[in-house]
């Protein structure tokens, strides 16, 4: 079944010849519009508030890119997408680019037809437990019975882990998240574990929130990214470069506030990233202001995060590994020169 | 022939007074409840068991979305009372569920369509109203049009287009479950039809429409509708991301629509179709005069059910990606500043009273519809 789809797949995209999309970057421009998959609901990636505007950390990756394209962060057209339909979407072109919680895995750059462009967000199956049981680390979790749900990569990811740690444990499996949750409260369980982007959301819906805490060690690697269409390297590099420059714009203390300022700082590193001096414009067929816009209207990397995920949001996530390379995390942007 | 005022009768020729019937059989609640509820031990014990289920339940229920619940304040309200429903995080997302991302300054748009159909759909559907046909014609041909002008937008009247990916909420539900029973029924009627036909092509094609939908799940051609057809057809000439649900939809309805129909048509006697004939009726008039009124009538309740049917399946298509009122709820409840141990079960109190509402009104409708067409029919 799933080698007929992905011949199916093949078939259908020799078909509509790769011409029409190895200038993504002169669509977007002549549209005037970036068409992006999101994640349909999920708490501080991507959500519509009650006015339906989409806000979210993903969201905000999107304008950026549009920020960067077409010097308006607003000029997003938001297509919410499942976990089912998103590389899809991606693959027939109706979207221009793809900021969904995906994890970059090797099969998925190399069999379908799309690259990732780099990560935003670190994430990582971690656990979370009552903060009465004193435990603190995983490799004190002997014996427990931990809630997850069922059919994903979360059960693997445990068997390995708890595995190579030669450390008895017991699943309880339910079908959905909602029920995870509920029977972790009810204390049919020691320990609920799941990706930690969820697992904070998670816990702000439980009845005593402060009750609970998230382990700090991660169990398994899950780098979310955006992904775009294979054959349009332009179109890559502006994806790949608009995540580095809000990473490069944190690490150099460049914010939506100062931006303007910063224009003429004497560091040689903020006046080749803000555009002032070198070609970080011409390069990628962009202006030259294209850091800046991105910047001023959503903010680096630091600002994007605390703002949906992080410290000033309902979540309040730790920085982690998501933190700056010099700062214990492994948030890294190449030198722009 | 005798004179019978020569012999007076010896009968008493009035009416005796009916005499009260015995206690026990009497008419009247006691009665009802002793014959239906307590005739035997058995009985009497099953009555009080569920009588205590039934109030047990409902003041479970109660107990949940009114006594116990919050009325006003904020997220911290509903959090401090893991008791009772949160109805400020429904008031505070009620315009999200009703319009999605429909632009603010532009929800009076929707408004008015939906109330512009409210009115044409009773106007329709209420049996004494007058100049019925007008209502029909105003809500099959104009109304379509109006609504298309007003939700979609047409920049040449100053109205601006609104992409059809901001679309959501009821608006999608009702959109869904108003083409989709516009569209069944005469589909349906054209359909059953064509399978009843003796021409071999029109049989042909319509008994393979039918089955070949039918044979499929409504989500496999969800999918197949949003997923593989872009990928096949180029780009300019993909359909629009919420007119390819909606296409599925008509499509899907109509072939069940059809064997309903069907199912109405060979109820009819073979008889009446000779009589038409033989009376040298077309075959156009024979049924839109005589066959269908009759088949249509003894379907109803098959059509309703079909139409609540059709009506809960739009939730189907927030599987691709189209956030139908369902799935609003289901995206406010995930809001974090809204989190707590109460908003999922509040969304989905209010999801489930919705829908309730929308199918117990249709089904009342049709049985007050059953209860006048048989009146006619046995007159």
């Amino acid at each position: 079944m799933r080698s007929t789809l992905k011949g199916l797949i093949a078939v259908a995209m020799a078909c509509t010849a790769s011409s029409a999309w190895s200038a993504t970057l002169d669509n977007v421009k002549k549209n005037g519009v970036l068409t992006c998959g999101t994640n349909s609901a999920t708490a501080g990636f991507s959500l519509p508030d009650n006015e339906g505007k989409w806000t979210g950390f993903v969201v905000d990756y999107c304008r950026a890119v549009a920020a960067a394209v077409l010097g308006d962060a607003q000029k997003v057209k938001f297509i919410p997408l499942t976990p089912k339909d998103r590389f899809t979407a991606l693959q027939s072109g109706e979207i221009d680019i793809l900021a969904h919680n995906a994890t970059w895995t090797s099969s998925r750059d190399m069999s379908l037809g799309i690259l990732f462009a780099g990560t935003y967000f670190y994430d990582g199956q971690g656990f979370m437990v009552r903060k009465a049981d004193n435990i603190t680390s995983a490799k004190g979790l002997d014996g427990a019975s931990i809630c997850v749900t069922q059919g994903t990569t979360t059960e693997l990811n445990l068997a390995d882990y708890f595995r190579s740690q030669s450390i008895k444990y017991t699943t309880v499996g339910f079908a959905d998240e909602e029920a995870v949750v509920k029977a972790y409260e009810e204390g049919r369980c020691d320990v609920l574990s799941a990706d930690t982007s969820t697992l904070n959301a998670s816990r702000l819906r439980m009845a005593k929130p402060d009750d609970s805490i998230v382990l700090p060690e991660l169990i398994s690697k899950e780098p979310l990214g955006p992904a775009v269409r294979q054959g349009d390297d332009q179109w890559f590099n502006v994806a790949k470069w608009t995540l580095y420059v809000m990473v490069a714009a944190e690490e150099f203390g460049v914010t939506s506030k100062n931006v303007d300022a910063m224009k003429s700082s004497d560091n040689p590193n903020i006046r080749r990233l803000l555009g002032v001096e070198g070609s970080i414009g011409k390069d990628i067929g962009l202006g030259d202001n294209w850091p800046v816009e991105v910047i001023k209207q959503v903010g680096n990397y630091g600002e994007v995060f605390d703002r949906n995920v992080g410290k000033d949001s309902p979540l309040k996530m730790e920085r982690g590994l998501n933190a700056l390379w010099n700062k214990g995390g492994i948030q890294y942007a190449p030198p722009i020169r | 022939m005798t004179d019978q005022s020569l012999h007076p009768p010896i009968v008493n020729v009035a009416l005796m007074p009916a005499m009260a019937p015995p206690a026990d059989v009497r008419p009247g609640p006691v009665t009802w409840i002793k014959r239906n509820l307590f005739s035997t031990p058995s009985s009497a014990a099953l009555t009080i068991c569920f009588v205590l289920l039934a109030v047990w339940l409902l003041h479970q229920f109660l107990s949940f979305a009114v006594i116990k619940a919050v009325w006003s304040g904020g997220r911290d309200a509903c959090r401090a009372n893991p008791e009772g429903a949160c109805w400020p995080f429904i008031a505070e997302k009620f315009d999200y569920l009703r319009y999605g991302a429909y632009p603010v300054s532009e929800r009076w748009r929707v408004d008015l369509t939906q109330t512009i159909g409210a009115i044409l759909i009773v106007w329709l559907l209420w049996t004494r109203a007058p100049r019925r046909k007008l209502a029909a014609m105003l809500f099959f041909v104009f109304y379509p049009v109006a609504a298309f002008v007003l939700l979609r937008g047409v920049a040449l009247l100053h109205l601006p287009v609104i992409d059809t990916t901001l679309w959501g909420g009821l608006l999608i539900t009702l959109l869904m479950s108003i083409v989709g029973i516009v569209f069944s029924l005469p589909f349906g009627v054209i359909l059953a039809l064509g399978r009843r036909s003796d021409l071999p092509m029109v049989k042909a094609v319509c008994v393979t429409f039918i089955e070949v939908v039918r044979g499929v799940p409504f989500i496999t051609v969800l999918f197949m509708a949003n997923f593989m057809m872009p990928l096949f057809v180029p780009d300019y000439l993909t359909p629009d991301r919420l007119l390819r649900p909606l296409i599925a939809i008509a499509l899907f309805s109509s072939a069940y629509m059809a064997e309903v129909v069907r199912a109405g048509l060979q109820a009819i006697p073979k008889g009446q179709y000779e009589a038409a004939k033989a009376l040298g009726i077309s075959y156009f008039d024979m049924m839109r005069l005589i066959v269908l009124p009759q088949a249509l009538t003894i379907v109803i309740p098959s059509i309703v059910s079909t139409f609540i049917g059709l009506f809960k399946d739009t939730t189907l298509v927030a599987i691709v990606g189209i956030a139908d009122f369902l799935k609003a709820v289901e995206t406010a409840r995930v809001d974090p500043n809204w989190a707590g141990p109460t908003i999922s079960s509040t969304g989905y109190l209010f999801a489930g009273l919705v829908y309730w509402a929308f199918c117990f009104g249709m089904s009342r409708y049709s049985q007050s519809m059953e209860r006048q067409l048989a009146r006619g029919h046995k007159s």
